[in-house]
């Protein structure tokens, strides 16, 4: 179980901290097309900054029953990049051959273009969500109770 | 000339990882792993693999280290207590003929950068030449992972999927 950081120094540079983080990883994330980064590391940068605001604030900084049903969803980033695969297969291609994602007035390069930003979403939304859970495995043996379904 | 960079990189990263097996304490173990990893990925983009040392700084400097410490914070301290038992003959003998038989491999491996060593003639010309009219994405190594090899990503993305559920089939088995 981690608890809330005592210094007052921690958590107001966690609340700076954070969201610049999170931009960051989006920022990662999209430039992958353009430069150095992609899906992975804009997952682990995402998920680093939600594993950054648990250490902080610790495990129930968070009320919300949402947030804690998302640590479940490991498997959402897998369906989104699998359902591009099975919507290029309804299109009438092969598995995971962008060209052939039905939308109307695109060019193939640009399908293709489109259906690389969807299977990095959907790396990054598994990556994220995978380091969370595996903290959360981690850090403390009472959580499942607490914390989790809480 | 071109060495400037190169030896001082090799020499930190043989002593940050000679220190991290060497080290009494794990704590100092996982710090020391931690800016290996760094150094590591500092030769990755001197070596112009941008994308690897991208990948290596974060999930090996950042993600790893956290990881490996949230694990020590969760032991006793008999269980980090390290017992270096002397190396046997085994080792003494078989490793030393190893990097020997690794040292002579490596004069066949083709010059750093050389146009003409296999991986530069197979199929990495076709996609460097048409990787941007193909996809209108002017990363090529993003291209080729998301794109032609697209199932191979996805078989990776759920290799990390596994591992997410793996650790909390065997680490969360107090709830019900």
């Amino acid at each position: 179980m981690i608890r809330p950081h005592d210094s007052i120094i921690v958590q107001t540079l966690g609340r700076f901290l954070i969201p610049v983080v999170q931009i960051f990883g989006l920022y990662v994330l999209f430039f992958g097309q353009y430069g150095p980064g992609g899906g992975f590391v804009g997952g682990v940068i995402l998920g680093t900054g939600m594993i950054l605001s648990v250490l902080i604030f610790g495990h129930d900084a968070s009320r919300s029953q949402y947030t804690k049903n998302v640590l479940h969803g490991d498997g959402v980033g897998m369906l989104i990049y699998a359902g591009v695969g099975g919507l290029c297969m309804i299109g009438g291609g092969e598995f995971l051959n962008y060209a052939n994602l039905e939308i109307p007035g695109l060019e193939t390069a640009s399908r293709r273009s489109l259906g690389i930003v969807l299977t990095q979403i959907g790396v990054a939304i598994d990556v994220a969500v995978t380091a969370v859970s595996i903290v959360f495995s981690l850090s403390a043996e009472e959580i499942m109770e607490d914390s989790i379904n809480g | 000339m071109i060495f400037t960079f190169e030896i001082p990189l090799l020499l930190l990263m043989l002593v940050t990882a000679a220190g991290a097996i060497l080290v009494k304490d794990l704590m100092s173990a996982v710090l020391l792993l931690g800016s290996y990893s760094f150094f590591l990925s500092l030769v990755w983009a001197w070596l112009g693999a941008v994308d690897v040392a991208f990948v290596e700084a974060v999930v090996g400097a950042g993600l790893a280290t956290v990881l490996f410490l949230l694990t020590l914070f969760g032991t006793a301290p008999k269980d980090t207590r390290l017992r270096r038992p002397p190396p046997s003959l085994t080792t003494l003998i078989v490793f030393p003929l190893l990097g020997i038989l690794l040292l002579y491999a490596a004069s066949d491996i083709p010059g750093f950068g050389d146009p003409n060593s296999p991986a530069n003639i197979h199929i990495s010309p076709t996609y460097l030449e048409r990787s941007f009219q193909d996809t209108h994405t002017p990363n090529v190594v993003t291209a080729v992972l998301m794109d032609y090899r697209s199932l191979d990503t996805m078989v990776e993305t759920v290799v990390i999927f596994a591992s997410g559920i793996a650790c909390a089939l065997l680490l969360r088995r107090h709830g019900k």
